[in-house]
């Protein structure tokens, strides 16, 4: 890698000596004292900042778990969440975010070539780790993502269980997507389609604009459109919330069952205590259960199936192989003046046998990629069906750990008072 | 007695799964910090990679573009007759606005000692659609140039003009070394 880097370099130094044998008018000498102005070329966002956004990453999600865990204030949340908002939203102006770091480690894996810095590692993990511990107070307040929608909810609706957990399949999709396009090195669709950015940055191409107030009016009556049917590191987190060390709780001591807190939930992520009617039903569900746990392979195989089958399709977002087919199957577009990319690829000198060549490991990439995505889309909908059939005793009600955002808006309406010591 | 059970099976098999998602963490922590830099990146343009397609001044996320023309002074040959700024067919050799290439007259004529004229880009009125990158190229020195500017730039995560440029001159460059400006490096000679 080194010696590459050195003649690369090598290289470099040599081309100017190149350039300067082929200038056509040298550069003439000077009689009136005239001083060359500098190229101007101003210097990048300085590292130590992006270190520091990572410092201020670490400081929001500990005060926000504490906030939420041990402070238990909804207030304290909702100033935090504005702060990010503003920091981490229209001041830093949305990329790099933990969301999308997704992909940029993916990226790594797939292409030795492809280096991350440190920085973009913290921010894929700092969330994560936080998550396993104290549930997703990411999402609460420290996700530019999350507070702008959480900011805009005015009448939630409740949804129906059935449409939640349909629509709940969408992230799962989107990650397995978003991870086979970033392996193939073809499009980082997570930040392509990432409704908020341009609202942050105040500028954006219009389909990103349309896209991202679309999301917020409806996030007026449905909360968290985008976290929790879309979002792809809301799965990640999801898992790893599921078996945290802590979380926060409704109350403060004991639940007295008030049902109180029933309503105060805008993303439907509270759980309530098991009724009785499940519980004598529960000999049934034995047997839905054995059903469902012998489908779960169908699935499975069904799913990369699928994924098989659509690699093809998948593949052509790909410039190689959309350009490799576009030039076989229609070989007039040579002559396409208008045609820039076939334009700019006959005149590079690039031959129609190498970028053919290329196409097709990208193809084939795209074929084993596309089969493990779609088993993973299998297994995840088998496992979704074969949780509706598994009983979970339960007495009090709580948030589910998977899907809350520990944002805190139902500790507020739990009447039992905080213990004192 | 027998719910303390359960309970203590459920909470066995929670630590369980929290202790093999903290290993698979960390086993993805390891990895990738195996190939990471300290080094940030930023997007840059490959000069002579560039063919001067137009892509740049509309598909940056920024209106206008990020992707400024910059002048390397030191391949220009300060011609009289600038294959940059003048338009073909032009009516004489002045400053007239129907004579420029630049559509949006962001290039600067300035004379310096007969028969010499310096060439300044005004950045603020620059949209980086390399018309004038292309005349300099074809009929001068080239050197003029697209370069992404880094304080314009918000550094996206997936540039979106290095996604459709037709000649794949858009690439990630280390932060410390952000500017590929053709022939700067033979300044001190």
């Amino acid at each position: 890698m080194k010696k590459l880097i050195y003649i690369l370099l090598s290289l470099y130094l040599l081309m100017p000596a190149v350039l300067y044998g082929q200038q056509r008018f040298p550069k003439p000498e000077f009689d009136s004292g005239y001083e060359q102005p500098d190229v101007i070329a101003p210097e990048p966002r300085a590292m130590g900042l992006e270190y520091f956004d990572v410092l201020v990453l670490l400081g929001v999600l500990s005060l926000a778990s504490w906030l939420a865990l041990k402070k238990r204030s909804r207030q304290g949340i909702l100033w935090l969440s504005i702060f990010t908002l503003v920091y981490f939203g229209f001041y830093r102006e949305g990329c790099i975010c933990s969301v999308g770091s997704i992909q940029n480690l993916v990226l790594s894996f797939a292409d030795p070539a492809y280096v991350i810095s440190a920085t973009v590692l913290l921010l894929f993990l700092l969330p994560l780790i936080f998550a396993l511990f104290f549930g997703r107070t990411f999402c609460a307040a420290g996700c530019p993502l999350g507070v702008i929608q959480d900011l805009v909810i005015i009448q939630p609706v409740s949804l129906p269980f059935w449409l939640r957990k349909t629509l709940g399949l969408i992230p799962y999709i989107y990650l397995a997507l978003a991870v086979l396009y970033a392996a193939t090195g073809t499009d980082f669709i997570i930040c392509r389609y990432d409704p908020f950015v341009g609202i942050y940055r105040m500028d954006a191409p219009y389909t990103m604009i349309v896209l991202g107030v679309a999301f917020l009016l409806m996030g007026m009556f449905v909360g968290r459109p985008y976290c929790r049917f879309f979002c792809p590191y809301g799965v990640l987190l999801k898992w790893m919330s599921k078996f945290s060390r802590w979380h926060l709780t409704i109350t403060p001591a004991h639940c007295i069952q008030c049902k109180l807190c029933t309503t105060s939930c805008p993303f439907d992520a509270i759980d309530y205590p098991s009724e009785e009617k499940a519980i004598a039903g529960s000999r049934a569900g034995a047997k839905k259960f054995v059903v469902y746990a012998v489908l779960v392979p169908v699935w499975v195989l069904a799913g990369a199936f699928v994924g098989m089958k659509s690699h093809t399709m998948l593949s052509r977002s790909n410039q190689d192989v959309y350009l490799a087919e576009l030039l076989i199957k229609h070989p007039e577009v040579k002559s396409d003046p208008d045609n820039l990319d076939v334009q700019t690829f006959l005149s590079s000198g690039r031959t129609m046998e190498t970028l053919v060549e290329d196409a097709r490991i990208v193809r084939k990439k795209f074929y084993t990629g596309s089969i493990i995505a779609g088993a993973f889309i299998g297994l995840v909908i088998a496992m979704t069906l074969l949780n509706q059939v598994i009983y979970r005793r339960r007495t009090d009600y709580q948030p589910n750990p998977g899907d809350c955002y520990s944002c805190g808006r139902c500790m507020d309406y739990c009447p039992v008072e905080k213990p004192k010591k | 007695m027998a719910s303390d059970k359960v309970k203590s099976r459920r909470e066995f098999i929670r630590s369980g799964m929290r202790l093999s998602l903290a290993l698979s963490l960390g086993g993805v922590a390891g990895l990738a910090a195996s190939e990471m830099t300290g080094d940030g990146h930023v997007w840059q343009i490959d000069p002579f990679l560039c063919t001067q397609c137009g892509r740049c001044a509309t598909d940056c996320v920024l209106s206008p573009s990020a992707v400024k023309c910059v002048h390397a002074y030191d391949l220009c040959g300060y011609c009289d007759l600038c294959g940059g700024y003048f338009k073909a067919g032009y009516n004489e050799l002045s400053t007239a606005g129907e004579n420029q290439l630049c559509p949006t007259a962001a290039i600067e004529r300035k004379f310096i000692e007969e028969p010499y004229f310096e060439y300044h880009i005004i950045e603020d009125l620059c949209i980086g659609c390399a018309k004038c990158v292309k005349g300099c190229s074809s009929f001068g020195n080239g050197s003029f140039h697209l370069q992404i500017m880094h304080h314009l730039c918000v550094n996206c995560n997936e540039c979106a003009i290095a996604r459709v440029c037709p000649s794949r001159a858009i690439s990630r460059v280390k932060a410390s070394q952000a500017y590929n400006v053709k022939g700067s490096f033979t300044k001190e000679s």
